[in-house]
């Protein structure tokens, strides 16, 4: 089984779980799995269609999927998935001072 | 609610002044507590991370890689920590969050923000913040300094 870590802004969808075991040969059936199995979870990580939601990333180990095969990544029941939320902001400064 | 001792929020203060005039970024290790249905996050470290908006932009702009983000929990976790949530400076702007802050924004974090201003010729820092996303994102709330 490969274990699915989860960030702290979501843990609070997982039941306080920083982390998942699940059994699956792919990510996007591992993502699901952890979406049927938390389903209050599955807004913030897949859009309407099933996709990754832009602010949201996926890692195998140091790896980003979205330089692999994306969902379709394999997964090995060793490796580590992480769920890495996007992190930005800034001022309302309308120009450089 | 967040406990952020006066040495963390002057260590912020301090990535603060180092990055004017452009804002700094980074995270906020430590641990959770449930206080009823609140929680209580406590703030025993911080790590910088590089700001990688394009120069020109980081006046009033931050951008955290995901890479660097997976690093600081992969850090925190061996520190036997949590990432609570993030900080950034706003400088030669109020320590408040703006839309676009919001927009960007996570729950169950905190969003601590120091302001960073030219005084007497010198970067120093001013107010330091602490929010936190309400659950529907319509807006932050600003968090309870819980001093223990
Ligand atoms: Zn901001």
């Amino acid at each position: 089984m490969a274990t699915v870590f989860i960030p702290t802004a979501l843990r609070a969808f997982t039941d306080r779980q920083s982390q998942v075991e699940i059994t699956s040969d792919t990510v996007g059936e591992a993502i699901s799995a952890l979406a049927a199995l938390y389903p209050d979870l599955a807004p913030h990580i897949l859009d309407d269609e099933g996709a990754l939601r832009g602010f949201v990333n996926v890692f195998i180990g140091q790896t980003n999927i979205r330089e692999t095969q994306g969902l379709d990544t394999p997964v090995a029941t060793t490796d580590e998935v992480s769920i890495v939320p996007a992190i930005a902001g800034g001022s309302d400064l309308a120009r450089r001072v | 609610m967040i406990d952020l001792p006066l040495s963390i929020a002057k260590r912020v203060h301090a990535e603060g002044v180092l990055a004017f005039p452009n804002e700094c970024c980074g995270a906020l290790l430590g641990s959770v507590d449930a206080v009823g249905t609140q929680e209580l996050r406590h703030v025993v470290d911080i790590l910088a991370l590089p700001n990688t908006r394009e120069a020109e932009e980081q006046y009033h702009r931050f951008v955290i890689t995901p890479e660097d983000y997976l690093r600081a929990e992969q850090f925190a976790r061996t520190e036997g920590l949590d990432l609570v949530g993030f900080y950034h400076s706003h400088p030669n702007a109020p320590a408040r969050p703006s839309d676009y802050d919001r927009e960007h924004a996570w729950p169950n974090l905190s969003y601590v923000i120091v302001a960073t201003l030219l005084r007497d010729g010198k970067a120093a820092a001013g107010d330091v913040t602490s929010w936190e996303l309400s659950l529907d994102r319509s807006r932050f709330d600003a968090e309870e300094q819980v001093a223990l």
